[in-house]
């Protein structure tokens, strides 16, 4: 059952990405480019997904544990850390660069171009290399 | 200045497909107890201590075969392929892996889910990861002319 939760939630999770038109990598960069034409997309399907999360966790962490586990698996570090600031900053400098982040990314492999899987490769290679070394 | 504000953005689209990634969110919360973070489902399959790993192939899964369907039952066309170079790409893909492994999360976890906890980690990510996003993009794009 668990098991169908996780693919029917992927399955919201990519419908979502490529409605709003996140998979679209210029779209994306649009965002990013506030000195060029900016395109405010990103800030509407954020405004929308924080919106419906803002509410629903707020209800739903109210029990005691998920319909379908035993505990809520949620982060347990609070304070802000080196990793924390040098990873977001290296994240949004490799984002501005293709305009894909590991969502749509992902969701993009449905497109069948060379692109988005040499993408993906390259972002699980630096993925494994910071487990590895940072 | 509002329609400037809103020049190429698609406002049901947007709204709507924001909808859709919270609900996807509240489900996997709701009945899983996991956060739906993108970098975090994914990693966590190079965690050899971490033993449920089919679920995450499932929502990486589930990931491709939802897009797959939205353009394949609605009139939103395929969007067209990056212009950026292959070695723009792989750098790229690098930063994001590298980045997102290194800060605990990415537009999703930390974004999405991390803001509607209130987590000081999870604002302080996104307000980095965009800011540097957008100094980046105006650095290499209109200092540099590369991307």
């Amino acid at each position: 059952m668990k098991n169908i939760i996780a693919i029917l939630s992927g399955i919201l999770f990519g419908l979502g990405l490529a409605a709003s038109g996140m998979t679209d990598t210029a779209k994306v960069q649009g965002f990013l480019d506030v000195f060029g034409v900016w395109d405010a997309s990103l800030v509407f399907v954020l405004f929308a997904a924080v919106g419906t999360t803002f509410f629903s966790f707020r209800v739903l962490l109210k029990r005691k544990a998920p319909i379908l586990d035993e505990k809520f698996v949620l982060p347990l570090k609070t304070t802000i850390d080196k990793p924390l600031i040098i990873g977001a900053i290296i994240f949004g400098i490799g984002w501005s660069l293709v305009g894909y982040c590991p969502g749509p990314a992902f969701a993009a492999l449905a497109y069948f171009q060379w692109q988005s899987l040499l993408f993906v490769a390259a972002m699980l290679i630096g993925a494994y290399t910071a487990k590895k070394f940072a | 200045m509002i329609e400037s504000f809103l020049s190429g953005v698609n406002l049901f689209n947007t709204l709507v497909g924001g909808l859709l990634i919270g609900t996807s969110a509240t489900l996997l919360l709701l009945f899983n107890g996991r956060i739906a973070g993108i970098s975090g489902i994914a990693f966590g399959l190079f965690n050899q201590s971490i033993n449920d790993k089919l679920w995450r192939w499932l929502f990486l899964l589930g990931l491709i075969v939802g897009a797959a369907s939205l353009h394949f039952f609605s009139d939103i066309a395929i969007p067209s392929a990056s212009q950026a170079s292959k070695s723009v790409i792989i750098i790229g893909g690098f930063l994001v892996g590298f980045g997102t492994y290194l800060g605990s999360g990415c537009t999703s976890g930390h974004g999405v889910c991390g803001i509607s906890r209130f987590s000081n980690r999870s604002i302080t990510s996104t307000i980095l990861f965009v800011l540097f996003g957008i100094l980046s993009m105006t650095f290499f794009r209109h200092v540099l002319g590369l991307i």
